[in-house]
Order: structure tokens, then sequence, then C-alpha cells
């Protein structure tokens, strides 16, 4: 079945080596649960694409987020040569191969390009401590250990929640929730005391005056400057580092095909997900949900991609959670 | 009554002939999705949201949400006539409606669970109608100990209230329990029984499990037992429909029982599987003649439909209000009304009073237009069991493999679906129930992971289980369930000594 795949993709590239063209459905692989941060994106440009007529095929969403995010990659490692599957990926490419022992490698797969940067924001209840400042005195002088509710374990936001306790010396008790969505209404609840969502996750409840935003986990302020709830928008948060808490982290969105696609099929993509930027649709989320606007593709993507390892790395095996 | 004001600007909202078109064309493949036993609600909405993303947000959550009922109703179809249920709250309605159809009595079955299926939504509709800001803020008090609880409490009902041997009951909930464990394991990080393989990451999914061991291994029975899949030409006709109608205010206890425990589960997401098992295992303990449960009981039917559908309803409750899905389906809508520039939220209800007001009004007329038609489709789906079993086996084995292959596009899980087939084949012939097998199996990551969310809270103090009201009086009542039997006989013998007393003075 594969062979035939591969036999067909390279019969019609052949001959029209100027354009290759999906020939029957792409299917855009999302490592993640419905509803989250890589579901919605995905279904942005499956609109975007469908809406400006991007593309002939249509393009379907396949949710791939069993074992946290694991079944994604192996079925995108698995699928050698298809050129008809785009995984939208996060920084779970360096993280699960070391904290799981996922026998996965993105350098086995062919990047296409980075089309955004996600933040991450340090909230608590909007009845909970005003500034960072508080929130760490809060936390340091409480009899049990402050809360902190996150995406699944041993990733981005519990690596934040470490590196948070190491900077101010308060002790947290992170709890894993299995999505960022979750992990926002338990903030909202009162079940837990603060989270490291990212804007997207929380938009919506910061918007009711549920929770508050701290500080933003980033070297400089979000730049966007449009008012979202009546008083603030995304650039009036102040920074950790402003707050006096140095830690910073930026996830990648970045576009993989499988291994061993032909240079054609790869530009196909490349010129695919540059339109989808020029797009108002996708201009219009990238506002709504904060994220950073950037796009890379080529060398410089891989070189971006060998940087953002080499950190992910360091922090990891910092905070302890590479098995052994 | 503001809500109704806004109600009835839901309805101007809704009566344009686009809409209706909308509606019928969403109920007929809502329908056909759910009658595929394993394609379910949650794959059709999600082969067809890209059909509406050039539609208006309120045309497009009509038809979403009208092929959701049509999946509801359709889902019972096939738990009644081949005894393989649709979505995982469908399993409870095979334990008495597929034993009515094996005795000729299918039309009686469906009506009864599509009239059931049709109240229940109707008391959660009412509801999310008028208690919609008051029931938001009470599914927020739901931290990991209130959901421990929760599922607590539907696993001991189970084994306290069955009427399996318990220690049988117990012995197939811990090998549910154990496949439950496959897979990542969110709350660590890691990977468990997986054995290197990439296969079993994903875990062992439920509705593979589900077509396995129900339709499978039902298959294998027949032909063992050379038992056609009886042909009786019964007589179907409005005449069925309405005497079933006639006997509905007989069973308005079971009803409203179910109605309300659907509701309540509803709203507390992720509640609607354990809501049929418990409002099947209630009416049961309630009933005069437990006995009769099991063997093709109308009221077997009625309980467990009526608490599915009034959850399944009132689960899009907190989806809307909170954006937390409470199932497979209304994660996938939620997904959508993002696609439409909508964001789920507890401003949604203040933003967009046409969306939300059209969304509930269709809810409304959805299941109303749905219950006449698979009222009126029902002699068509009952017939099928006039076909010969040498020509619908097959069928069933196919449509069944296809079923357990879309789930996840994985031929693995065909194999895996065979595999059970085989185990639920061995349960039944062993007499060991498999409804405690699938609910583990269901519930189980879940128990698991609210279970240890909770000690991490709490640095390991099981008190965290009484802390407050909501929680303690939920884990009492589970504990009390459990130890029911045991119970019961003492109150049985304290009574018995009483009225002894007085009779030898």
């Amino acid at each position: 079945m594969k062979a035939a795949v591969v036999l067909a993709a390279t019969l019609c590239s052949a001959p029209a080596l100027a354009g290759w063209e999906p020939t029957k459905p792409v299917e855009i692989v999302v490592a993640a649960g419905a509803g989250g941060a890589s579901d919605q994106m995905a279904r942005m440009m499956q609109a975007a694409i469908q809406k400006n007529n991007l593309m002939k095929q249509p393009m379907v969403v396949s949710l791939k987020g069993g074992a946290s995010g694991a079944e994604a990659l192996m079925y995108m490692k698995s699928s050698d040569g298809d050129p008809n599957k785009v995984l939208i990926a996060y920084s779970l490419i360096y993280m699960l191969p070391l904290s799981a022992k996922i026998p996965f490698n993105w350098r086995e797969l062919t990047p296409v390009s980075v089309i955004a940067l996600d933040q991450f924001v340090l909230w608590d209840n909007s009845a909970g401590p005003k500034t960072v400042k508080e929130f760490v005195a809060a936390a340091k002088a409480a009899s049990s250990p402050f809360k902190m509710g996150g995406t699944g374990s041993k990733r981005e936001d519990h690596v934040l929640t470490v590196f948070l306790e190491q900077k101010t010396g308060a002790k947290f008790s992170y709890l894993p929730y299995k999505s960022g969505g979750e992990a926002a209404t338990q903030l909202v609840g009162n079940h837990t005391e603060s989270n490291v969502n990212n804007p997207s996750e929380n938009l919506e409840v910061w918007r009711a005056g549920q929770v508050r935003p701290l500080c933003v986990f980033d070297k400089e302020r979000i730049s966007y400057t449009s008012k979202v709830t009546d008083t603030q928008s995304w650039a009036d948060i102040p920074t950790c580092k402003e707050e006096g808490v140095d830690v910073q982290y930026l996830m990648l969105r970045a576009m993989f095909l499988p291994g061993k696609v032909t240079p054609e099929q790869q530009a196909f993509y490349v010129d695919l997900f540059h339109k989808v930027t020029q797009t108002a649709e996708y201009k219009d989320y990238m506002e709504k949900q904060a994220l950073k606007p950037i796009f890379l593709t080529g060398k410089d993507m891989v070189q971006f991609l060998e940087e953002d390892d080499a950190t992910n790395k360091s922090l990891m095996t910092e905070a302890g959670f590479v098995a052994k | 009554m503001e809500a109704f004001g806004l109600l009835l600007h839901g309805f101007a909202v809704l009566l344009t002939w686009k809409t209706l078109v909308l509606m019928m064309v969403g109920l007929v493949l809502g329908i056909f999705v759910g009658v595929l036993p394993g394609l379910g609600g949650p794959n059709g909405v999600a082969i067809l949201l890209p059909l509406t993303f050039t539609m208006d947000p309120t045309s497009a959550i009509v038809m979403l949400s009208c092929i959701y009922w049509g999946a509801l109703f359709g889902g019972a179809i096939t738990s009644i006539l081949f005894n393989i249920p649709g979505e995982a709250w469908s399993v409870a309605t095979t334990f008495d409606g597929y034993p009515m159809a094996q005795q000729g009595r299918a039309a009686e079955a469906l009506t009864a669970a599509f009239t059931s299926s049709f109240i229940g939504s109707l008391v959660a509709v009412l509801l999310i109608t008028f208690l919609a800001p008051m029931i938001s803020s009470f599914a927020l008090k739901f931290g990991p100990p209130e959901f421990f609880a929760v599922y607590l409490l539907t696993f001991c009902s189970f084994v306290g209230l069955g009427r399996e041997a318990k220690h049988k009951t117990v012995i197939s909930m811990s090998l549910g329990l154990l496949l439950a464990g496959v897979g990542m394991d969110t709350v660590s990080g890691q990977l468990r029984m997986t054995f290197g393989s990439a296969e079993l990451l994903r875990g062992i999914n439920f509705l593979v499990a589900v077509i396995g061991l129900f339709g499978i291994s039902e298959i294998l029975l027949t032909m063992e037992e050379r038992l056609a899949l009886r042909g009786h030409a019964a007589s179907i006709s409005l005449r069925v429909v309405l005497s079933v109608w006639k006997d509905l205010p007989k069973y308005w206890v079971t009803l409203l029982r179910s109605s309300f425990i659907g509701c309540w589960l509803g709203i507390t997401p992720g509640g609607a599987i354990a809501a049929s098992f418990m409002g099947y295992n209630l009416a049961k303990r309630f009933a005069k003649d437990p006995e009769s449960f099991g063997k093709g009981r109308i009221e077997g039917v009625f309980a467990p439909e009526t608490a599915a559908h009034a959850s399944g309803t009132s689960a899009l409750l907190p989806m809307l209000a909170l954006g937390i899905p409470g199932s497979g389906t209304a994660a996938i809508l939620l997904g959508g009304l993002m696609v439409w520039g909508l964001n789920p939220g507890p401003l949604l209800f203040v933003e967009h009073k046409d969306f939300v007001w059209g969304l509930i009004a269709s809810m409304y007329l959805g299941n109303v237009v749905g219950l006449v038609l698979v009222l009126t489709t029902v002699p068509i789906f009952a017939s099928i069991l006039r076909v010969p079993f040498a020509a619908v086996a097959p069928m069933i084995v196919v449509s069944c493999a296809i079923g357990a292959y879309a789930i996840q596009n994985a031929m693995f899980d065909i194999w895996l679906m065979l595999g059970f087939g085989v185990v639920g084949y061995v349960f039944k012939k062993i007499g060991i129930p498999l409804a405690p097998f699938t609910l583990a199996l269901v519930l189980g990551n879940r128990a698991e992971d609210a279970f240890r969310l909770s000690m991490i809270g709490s640095s390991g103090n099981l008190k965290v289980f009484w802390s407050n009201g909501l929680v303690g009086s939920i884990t009492t009542l589970a504990i009390l369930l459990l130890f029911w039997p045991v119970i019961d006989g003492l109150l049985g013998r304290a009574g018995w000594m009483r009225r002894a007393k007085p009779a030898s003075n």
C-alpha cells in the first residue's frame, strides 16, 4: 500500500517537475485532543485553505492525540514517503522522546515551515494576589504548597513550574490535567491557585474576569495592543523578567511532512503554508490567540529547530525530567 | 421569564425554510451514521464539519447538532437489534433491549428507546433553558476529588446493586481497570504496559473493545447455537407505538429518576456513560422484581435511554458555558464553534444571543422532528431482523470491522476487536458480566487521574474526599451503595427481629 503511494507519487511528480500537487485529500495531523490549541489552529488552516481556494484537494483534520500526542509522532514516522500528511507540531517533538523514551526523532521528518510561536503566561484566580510579587509572597507563606495546574506531565507547563520554583524559592504542587481547557476551568473553580496556560487557553475566562494574567514568560511584552477585556490588552501584561522572575519560554508551532518525500512535494507545502500566513483568517487568528507571527523555512528553519532542541534538552535535563 | 422571551427569539431565528431543510438533512445523516456500529456521533460530526465552514454559525450548529440528535436516536437501533452499542452510553440499552428483540418485541423496544430518548432530552433542554446560569456555576464546583467521588459512585453502584455474583463483577471490573491502564499515563507522563509496541501507545480504545465484546461475541454465540436472528414477522404499526405510549405513565417514576440522574451527571462533564448505567441499576434496585431485568423488560430500555439522553443533552451546557466538552461529539462541536469565530465560555450567552438561543430552540425542534422521523422508519429497521442470519452475519462483521478501523484508522484495532470478540464469548460462557468490564475501561483512566490529582493536591490525605458537603455526600453514598447488600441484609434482619419480638410476647 505504502509502496504504491510512493510509486504513484513519483510517477505523478516526474513529468511535472515545476508543480507537484496532492492528488488525494490532505490529512493535517494534530498531536493533541479535540478543542486544544493545535486542533484550533488546524481548523483555522483548514478553513483558510478552503475559503481562499489555496489547494484543489480538500484538507481533513485528523486527531491523533493518544498517548499525549505520541500517537501522532509514531503515525508520521510510519508514513515515510506519503506526501498527503502534514503534522502540526509543537515542543512535544523534543520533549516526548526524552521524558517517555518514545523512539522518535524530528530529524527523520521533512521540515516544512515554522508558522508561529506560542507564549506562556502565569495566571491566577481573579480573587487571588494581584501582582507577581504578592503571588510569590502568598505562595511562600501558604501552609500547604500552592497548586499549579497544567497540561500533561514532564512537559512545557511542568518545566515552567520547576523553573518558577527555582527562581522564586516558592513551592508548588503541580497538577497535570489532560488539556489546557481543563486547567483553565479548574483555576476558575478555585481548585488550583494558578496555571501557566497559553493565551488562547485562558482567553475566554480572562475576558469574563475570572482569572488574572500576572506575567508573560518572554523577553518582551506581547505586541497586540487592542483591548481584550474592558481595561486590558495583551500588551498590558508585564513580562516575568520585569517583575523580577527571569524565566522565558516560547513554544514553536511548525509543520512537518513525513520523511523521504521529494523536494517538489516539500516545495508545494512551503508555498501553501506561506500563502496561509498571508490570509486574513491567519492574521485574525494570530491576534486573537496572541501568537507571535514568524515564518521560517529551509535552512533557517533547521537551524532554529536545532537551537530550540538544544534549549529544550537542557531545560528538561535541568528539571530532571529525562528518562534514564 | 426572561428565558422564555429569549427562547421565542430563538425560534424566530430558527423558523426559516433554509434552517428547517438543514435540520432534516442533519437528522437523516445522523440516524444513518448512528446505525453503523462504531461510526457513531463523533465521527459523523467530524466528517461533516468542513461542510459547515461557509455557513453562518447558527445554520451550521443547527445542522451539526441535528446530526448529533440523529446519531443519538440511531445508536439505540443497533444496540437493540444486534446487541452492538454504537456509543458508550448505549451499552446499558442492550441489557434488556436485545432480549426484547429476540423475543420478537423489537418494535416495542425501539419505540421505547426513541420515546425515552425524547423525554430525557426534553427534560434536559428545559433545564438548560431555565437554569443555564446557575448550572454553569455548579459545574465549577467540581475539582479532582468531586470527579473521583462521582466515578466511585458509579463503580460502587455497579458492585452493590448489580444482579450478578459480586466476585464476578469485581473480577470483570478489575480486568477492565487493568486494560484501561495501557498507554500513556497523564499524571506521570510515562508509558505503561505497552511492551515497546507503537500500536499499544494509543491505549485500548473503548469502542473497539465494545464492538468486539458485544457484537462479535454475539455472532459467535449465535453461530454456535444455530439460532437465526429470529425472523419474527412482528406486526409493526402505529398500534405498537400507541400501546407503548399508553403504558408510559406507569413508568413515570423511572423516567423521572433517570432524567434527574442524567441531568445531574451531564453537567458534571463526562457523565453520560455513568448516567446510563446508574439509571439502569437504580431502576432495577427499586423494581419489585429485580430478577426480571436483563430478560427483556421494557423498563430496562426506558431507564438507561432516558438517563443517557438527558445527560447527553445537558452535556452541551458545560461546553457552551465553560468550554469543557462533556462528550466526544461535544468536543468536535467545540472545534466547530471556534472555526465559526465563536469562543465558548461565560461570555457566549451574553455576546451571541442569536446563536445560543437558536441552538437551544433547535434542541426542542430537532428532538420533535427526530422522534417523528425515527418512529416512522421503525418498520424499516425492524425488518432487518427478518433477513436470514446467514446473510446478515457477514454484513454485521464487516460493518463492525469498518467501525473499529474508522475510530483511529488503525488496522491493529481490527485484530484487537476480534480478540475482544473471543474474550466476550468466553466471558459469556463462564458467566462473567461484560458491563463492569466496559465501564471500567471507559471510566478507569479518568477515575485514576482524578484520584491521583486529589492525592497530589492534598499531599496524600484521604480526608480530601470528605472535605466539603458536596464531595462528602457523594463519597458516603458511594460507600453505602458498595455495601448495600450487607446493609440491606442487616436492615432486613433488624426489621425481622422487631417483628419477631412482639410475636414472641
